[in-house]
């Protein structure tokens, strides 16, 4: 499997990162090593198996939509980086 | 023998009998940690001034009869990626460096009100991602049977720290073996219950469909008493399952006699280390002698569970990882004018190269176009491997396999080649894709005294089964009594 670099950049752009020039060709070939390992998974006899989704079997688990007051609000804000009062501060979005 | 050395069991014991109190527990652990951990590096926070205050508290509460649990005053470490409400959980990244959590994990509300002491928050590979603990962008723990090598990863922090004493016993996660192969390593016993067994309500995620919270323990009684402790349902994590809860120490028997143990050959093919392969070798016969009925069959699984492991895991981390984006808790660039710069580059300087690569695998194996070809198809490999796993349990009561194909590595040695170090996870990462219980034992050391392990894997379910295997195999062969870590340099 080859992996071009504007593929990498594409992969690191959906995926929100930053990949500096000299790094691209480093995690470019890892990719490619890791992906030629993972390749393994086409050989096997899986054609008439369904996909398990997860270890158990019980899925969608439904329960009350109960609103519930968190007892700590200023121990969930004091993590912001940035706050102004009760609120979590970013740029301005809208010019 | 030094307070340090006993297990939780023992310490019970000379608490009942009053032969030690809570505070001289406590305080000889601190006393420990002071002489060890320089060497060590376990620790990412160490809570060891709250420990002796809490001790104090604790010790009261017991003399006024408020307290009656047989865990009250038993001090523990905890990994760090377990929330811990008032106290930093880093996940040994860059990213977490300052997050204090607003509130305790599920296993942690269970410690916390049984009067157990934490002792500090336990080093790890960043965000749970490594075999080694060099991946920790805050620490660097070394194994204290030779202060040159790794502790194995990710729980290296809570391994190394059992081994050296410094903790009566740790909490880890295990994802694709980082409870049992850091276990293996540093000679102490490491059990990943059963998918859905522990609840992983305030687990930081990496991969929600394979995470699991597990004891490090000293010995396999140990294990059982921790383990009793933090299963349970819980509504707040939905995949825990509500089942009956079962007495794990009750389920230690000391006799093995007519119990079926199939050894996999496939476990046992290249890459598996000569001195790994003869003290395994040696188990099979021990088992022999003890009554069990060990049979070698095919379970030709392991290579593609490894592949198909490294593509689910990372899809699910590259998605659960992006909660991280400057704006609520963690990292935030000093670097921005806009908001996506806040988002693009708060992750690509808070996240270490390993977190990096793993979230560009786990979103390339989703994005379109490779999406049948890698992340289906791993998940048909699931099923595959579910499947041959229940066949195999029509046959056997417990699988018998090497932990990890080699011993404790020097620092240094495998940290450039992701797939080497991938590959170390050979033997473990099955049983997470089926969801299976698996416990690490050690089994002998090798010609320069590093220990070995040995993995017995059970139906979903069974921790008793392999917990009365592994605890029968450790009273015939004492590997405590036999080998200890000495620190060397």
């Amino acid at each position: 499997m080859q992996v071009s670099r504007e593929e990498l950049l594409h992969i690191a752009k959906l995926s929100n990162l930053k990949i500096n020039d000299e790094e691209i060709d480093n995690y470019r070939l890892n990719l490619e090593e890791i992906l030629n390992f993972a390749d393994i998974v086409k050989n096997a006899n899986v054609d008439e198996l369904d996909e398990t989704i997860g270890a158990n079997d019980n899925f969608n688990v439904f329960r009350e939509d109960v609103l519930k007051e968190f007892e700590d609000r200023e121990a969930l804000l004091a993590n912001a980086p940035e706050r102004e009062r009760d609120m979590f501060k970013v740029p301005k979005v809208i010019q | 023998m030094e307070i340090t050395e006993l297990t939780v069991h023992e310490l019970q014991e000379k608490l009942k009998s009053k032969e030690l109190t809570v505070s001289e527990i406590t305080r000889a652990y601190v006393d420990r940690i002071n002489e060890k951990e320089s060497d060590v590096n376990a620790f990412i926070t160490l809570l060891t001034d709250e420990a002796i205050e809490k001790s104090k508290e604790i010790e009261e509460k017991i003399n006024n009869g408020e307290i009656n649990s047989e865990l009250a005053g038993i001090p523990i470490g905890i990994k760090d990626n377990i929330c811990t409400k008032g106290i930093k959980t880093t996940c040994a990244s860059k990213m977490l460096e300052n997050f204090v959590s607003p509130y305790d994990a599920t296993v942690m509300n269970k410690i916390n009100s049984e009067g157990m002491i934490n002792l500090g928050k336990l080093n790890m590979d960043e965000f749970a991602m490594g075999s080694s603990t060099e991946h920790s962008a805050i620490a660097k723990t070394r194994n204290p049977w030779n202060l040159n090598t790794v502790p194995g990863g990710s729980s290296g922090g809570s391994a190394a720290a059992v081994a050296a004493n410094m903790v009566p016993w740790a909490l880890g996660s295990d994802t694709g073996g980082s409870i049992r192969q850091p276990a293996s390593l540093c000679g102490v016993v490491g059990l990943k219950p059963t998918y859905g067994l522990v609840s992983r309500y305030g687990l930081v995620a990496f991969a929600s469909s394979l995470d699991q919270i597990g004891p490090i323990t000293k010995d396999v009684k140990d294990s059982a008493i921790l383990l009793n402790l933090l299963v349970g349902h819980d509504e707040k994590d939905t995949t825990s399952l509500d089942i009956p809860k079962q007495d794990y120490v009750a389920s230690l028997k000391n006799d093995v006699k007519g119990l079926k143990i199939g050894v996999p050959k496939e476990f046992f093919a290249e890459g598996l280390n000569e001195e790994v392969r003869k003290s395994l070798e040696k188990a099979i016969e021990k088992y022999k002698e003890l009554g069990a009925e060990v049979e070698e069959f095919s379970l030709d699984i392991a290579k593609y569970s490894l592949a198909a492991y490294y593509i689910i895991a990372c899809a699910e981390a590259s998605s659960n990882l992006g909660r991280f984006d400057g704006i609520r808790y963690g990292y935030r660039t000093p670097n921005y004018e806009t908001l996506e710069d806040i988002f693009v580059n708060s992750r690509s300087e808070g996240f270490g190269a390993e977190v990096k690569r793993r979230i560009i695998l786990g979103t390339y194996v989703l994005s379109s176009g490779y999406y049948d070809a890698y992340y289906k198809k791993a998940q048909q490999v699931r099923t595959l491997v579910k499947k041959e796993f229940n066949k195999a349990f029509e046959k056997y009561d417990v699988i018998l396999t090497p932990t990890s194909p080699i011993v404790a590595f020097e620092a240094g040695t495998k940290s450039n080649n992701p797939l080497e170090m991938y590959l170390a996870d050979i033997c473990t990462v099955s049983v997470n894709v089926a969801g299976l219980p698996g416990i690490s034992i050690p089994c002998g050391v090798n010609s320069e005294g590093m220990p070995i392990g040995m993995q017995l894997i059970g139906k979903r379910f069974e921790e008793g089964k392999i917990l009365n295997a592994a605890y029968t195999f450790e009273q015939a062969v004492k590997f405590r009594k036999n080998f200890k870590p000495n620190f060397k340099k």
